[in-house]
């Protein structure tokens, strides 16, 4: 039982179930799942489907917090990739066409890349501090946005673009499936690889990592470059889904909510140690507390506290000063031996 | 040295006396019970090597350290501080060597911050930077007193911090190392100030790594070792051998039996693993040369702060070297990065274990093939049965203790930590390994442990380079010793022929006859 609770994703996973059975208290519909034409449907499935966007993001996030930095941009990436994508399906002749789709696709993720790269090199090379860094993006990136799309919101009508928002392969919202992949692209690379265990080399200790040898500037390049391409995949989806380049709207905030789940997830602000699943725990807290601002029907207008107070609460039974302070109130003759065991230093 | 020290009476009522001062951390007995006293007028040396007590001294008389036993006289009366806002209020102000003033605000905001001058509730600018002028100008210094604090050098805002101290009426002036960023005519500049403040009657208590500089200004040397007192002196008494000896002190020998080392005959006909020429950085370390051949052991010597740290970081491009020349093998290489010197097979283990060598939050088995996965690339991944293959070979040949390749390396004690970082650079089999303090802070029984290890290695044909603070172990691994004074090399003897006396003397007095 010990080992189940001192596991590090025991609060997070427990924040989520929580919010599932509460929310199956007031309405036991909602873990319902019902298969209509080969297709789930049902509140679970939607919360997998949209919460592909944040996902994504919050990805990227893990990775470049894990290097000690921090992306902002990320928001902004979204807006010119949705908006990249859009104007060149709706400048062509036919939307529809798949050709035009994978061409609008490529040049979208192309630009993502280059701006994630962007970031990179004004963290890693010119040395500039990454809130900064990032934040450049983050203010000038709507504009470039607005400058694609002609200051408009560019509508299309595309059935191929639309289909990776709000299609269905093998029972499954497209979009899930997407980041569904990248989570497992992302986890093989740095797991499978030693591309994990040297970015948190970095992020605990830079000085020492160099010493040591180890290529931190590509490193934090790639996980600048690695968000960038992540956010970008992002906006697709979320223009796609809306079938609109909206550069105002886009990705708007999202970089707090990414950040938000990193944390939530069990990740340290702080850089180092990083955990891929704690991410994907904390992105589905924030996307089904979402949900169940709608399905309790919280007014629009409190919402916000809603949220905050929730988001408030799951951090706080995370606490481990709190556990510390149970676990000295409640159990006082087990104190001594685990205070020694976190404590000890060996000779 | 001045006329001021012999005319001053040793029976001048001092500003400061402190008795008895006592200080433990928890596990630690910082201060033993070290008696210090500072009379008006006179400029004392504060002396001891890292871990002396010198800077608990004196956070003990400025109020951030909470004293456990003893007392504190300032002025005649007893004091309790318990800030360093209570130090300053009665007169003791410190310079430190990062100066601590406000690098965005102007040179005359610091100098009067909290002292304005006031024109009813508002602050009068003009008349404050009148006055911070004026202060300025009475330690020689012409400075436009709203130019920007960080627009200047180091020695400026030192001077700067000196001014803001007289504007608080210090009647003691701490100067923490405040020569460790200055060239040579700064130091003069500050060392005119200092003597002229000397004789308007301020006590100032000095603390510096440089000899030269301590036996230039000091009238009294205090010397500290190990938390302890180990007496205080005229400086025309204490001649520089003695005064090193007292700081260094002499460990019993637990370790005759490596003595075989040092004496080892090491062939030197051949191209050496390393050979460095006019090697150096401005403000850092003038030019210096130093060549190691297969299997030798080549020790560096001198004081804290003598260059010999600074040395090794250029050989190895941890930091970058702008003169000189380094061949590896005979072919003369760039080292720009550690990476260069990692590929020359070159190893650097850093005096400061815990921020330049071990990632704290890592397991012990992956601090230890950090070195090797850092040299084949990220994506070549070390796979498990060679990393525990490698892990569990080098934990065992260095004794590492809890032997749990699992555990966080940041909860090893000091002399388990150093031998991790040892695995991980043995793993990567270099030719030239640099241990810079590899003994420092640890418990005698690693400290063996890492000496045999070294001795051992070298026989096999591993170069080395060794520096330590503690002579002894120098002399006892090291065939050929290098010497360090001030950021300066000024030579190098062959331990057969030298014995830890000569080489005190060697390290104090050394070129001070043809420089002097």
């Amino acid at each position: 039982m010990k080992r189940v609770t001192r596991h590090r994703l025991f609060w997070p996973i427990t924040a989520l179930l929580t919010l599932v059975i509460v929310n199956t208290i007031a309405r036991p519909q909602f873990i319902a799942i019902t298969v209509r034409d080969g297709q789930l449907y049902g509140a679970l499935i939607d919360i997998l489907r949209n919460s592909a966007p944040l996902m994504l993001v919050a990805l990227g996030m893990t990775i470049v917090i894990a290097t000690r930095g921090i992306d902002l941009s990320v928001g902004a990436i979204m807006a010119v990739s949705g908006a990249v994508a859009l104007t060149i399906i709706g400048g062509s002749e036919d939307p529809g066409d798949i050709g035009t789709v994978t061409v609008a696709l490529a040049a979208a993720l192309g630009v993502s890349l280059v701006l994630g790269a962007w970031n990179g090199l004004l963290v890693s090379v010119v040395g500039i501090q990454p809130i900064i860094a990032t934040l450049v993006l983050m203010l000038a990136g709507r504009g470039v946005a607005l400058l694609i799309t002609d200051g408009f919101i560019t509508t299309v009508n595309s059935e191929p673009y639309s289909f990776i928002a709000t299609g269905y392969l093998l029972f499954l919202p497209v979009a899930f499936l997407i980041a569904l992949a990248a989570i497992v692209i992302v986890a093989l690379l740095e797991r499978r690889t030693a591309l994990g265990v040297l970015t948190e080399a970095v992020g605990i200790n830079p000085e020492a990592s160099r010493l040591a040898g180890v290529r931190s500037r590509g490193i934090i390049f790639g996980a600048y470059v690695t968000s960038g391409l992540l956010a970008g995949i992002a906006g697709i989806i979320y223009s796609a889904n809306i079938r609109a380049a909206d550069a105002n709207a886009a990705g708007l905030f999202i970089e707090l909510y990414a950040i938000l789940a990193v944390v939530l997830g069990g990740t340290s602000l702080m850089g180092g140690k990083f955990t891929i699943a704690g991410t994907v725990v904390g992105v589905l807290i924030i996307q089904t507390l979402e949900a169940t601002i709608l399905f309790l029907g919280v007014p629009p207008a409190q919402s916000p506290v809603f949220f905050a107070v929730v988001v408030i609460v799951v951090v706080v039974v995370q606490a481990p000063q709190l556990h510390r302070w149970f676990r000295r109130r409640f159990t006082s003759g087990e104190r001594s031996a685990s205070d020694a065991k976190t404590k000890v230093e060996v000779a | 040295m001045s006329p001021m020290s012999a005319d001053t009476p040793v029976t001048a009522s001092p500003v400061v006396a402190m008795t008895g001062i006592t200080i433990r951390f928890p596990g630690v007995l910082a201060l033993d019970a070290v008696d210090f006293t500072l009379r008006p007028g006179e400029v004392h040396s504060l002396m001891g090597e890292n871990g002396a007590g010198k800077s608990t001294l004196i956070k003990a008389l400025t109020g951030v350290y909470r004293i456990d036993e003893g007392t504190v006289v300032v002025g005649g009366e007893q004091r309790v501080f318990t800030s360093t806002a209570d130090a300053q209020a009665s007169g003791i102000s410190t310079v430190y060597q990062e100066v601590n003033l406000c690098a965005n605000l102007s040179v005359g905001e610091n100098i009067m911050l909290g002292h304005e001058v006031r024109r009813g509730p508002s602050i009068d600018w003009k008349a404050t930077h009148r006055a911070a002028a004026e202060h300025l100008v009475s330690l020689g210094q012409d400075i436009d007193t709203r130019s920007m604090l960080a627009h200047h050098s180091i020695a400026i805002q030192q001077l700067v911090a000196i001014s803001r101290a007289m504007v608080l009426d210090a009647k003691v002036l701490i100067l923490d190392e405040p020569t460790s960023s200055l060239d040579r005519d700064e130091v003069e500049q500050l060392f005119a100030v200092i003597r002229d403040l000397r004789d308007k009657g301020v006590a100032i208590l000095f603390v510096s790594h440089f000899l030269d500089q301590v036996y230039d200004i000091s009238d009294r040397i205090t010397v500290l070792r190990n938390g302890t007192l180990i007496g205080e002196y005229a400086v025309g008494d204490l001649p520089r051998g003695e005064l090193v000896t007292k700081m260094i002190g002499r460990e019993l020998d637990e370790l005759s039996a490596l003595s075989s080392v040092a004496s080892r005959s090491i062939d030197r006909s051949g191209t050496p693993v390393l050979q460095a020429q006019g090697v150096g950085r401005r403000g850092a370390l003038e030019p210096a040369d130093l060549s190691v051949y297969p299997g030798e052991v080549v020790g560096i010597a001198g004081l804290l702060g003598s260059g010999r740290t600074e040395l090794v970081r250029l050989l190895y491009g941890a930091d970058r070297a702008d003169s000189g020349q380094i061949d590896v093998h005979g072919t003369s290489v760039k080292v720009t990065s550690p990476r260069h010197a990692i590929d020359r097979r070159i190893a650097f283990s850093s005096e400061d274990r815990r921020a330049e060598g071990i990632i704290g939050d890592l397991t012990v088995a992956e601090n230890i093939v950090l070195g090797i996965q850092a040299q084949r690339g990220a994506l070549r991944k070390i796979g498990r049965a060679e990393q525990d293959a490698v892990v569990s070979e080098y934990m065992h040949a260095l004794g590492v203790r809890p032997a749990d390749p699992n555990m966080i390396a940041g909860n090893l004690s000091g002399g388990n930590q150093q031998k991790v970082l040892l695995a991980r650079w043995l793993a990567t089999a270099p030719e030239l390994i640099i241990l810079d303090e590899p003994t420092r802070g640890i418990d005698v029984g690693a400290k063996a442990d890492i000496q045999k290890k070294v001795a051992e290695l070298s026989a096999k044909g591993l170069s080395v380079i060794f520096i330590s603070s503690e002579l002894e172990e120098v002399l006892r691994l090291a065939q050929r010793v290098v010497v360090m004074r001030d950021r300066r090399r000024i030579g190098e003897v062959s331990s057969s022929e030298i014995d830890l006396d000569g080489l005190i003397d060697y390290i104090a007095n050394k070129g001070e006859e043809t420089a002097a």
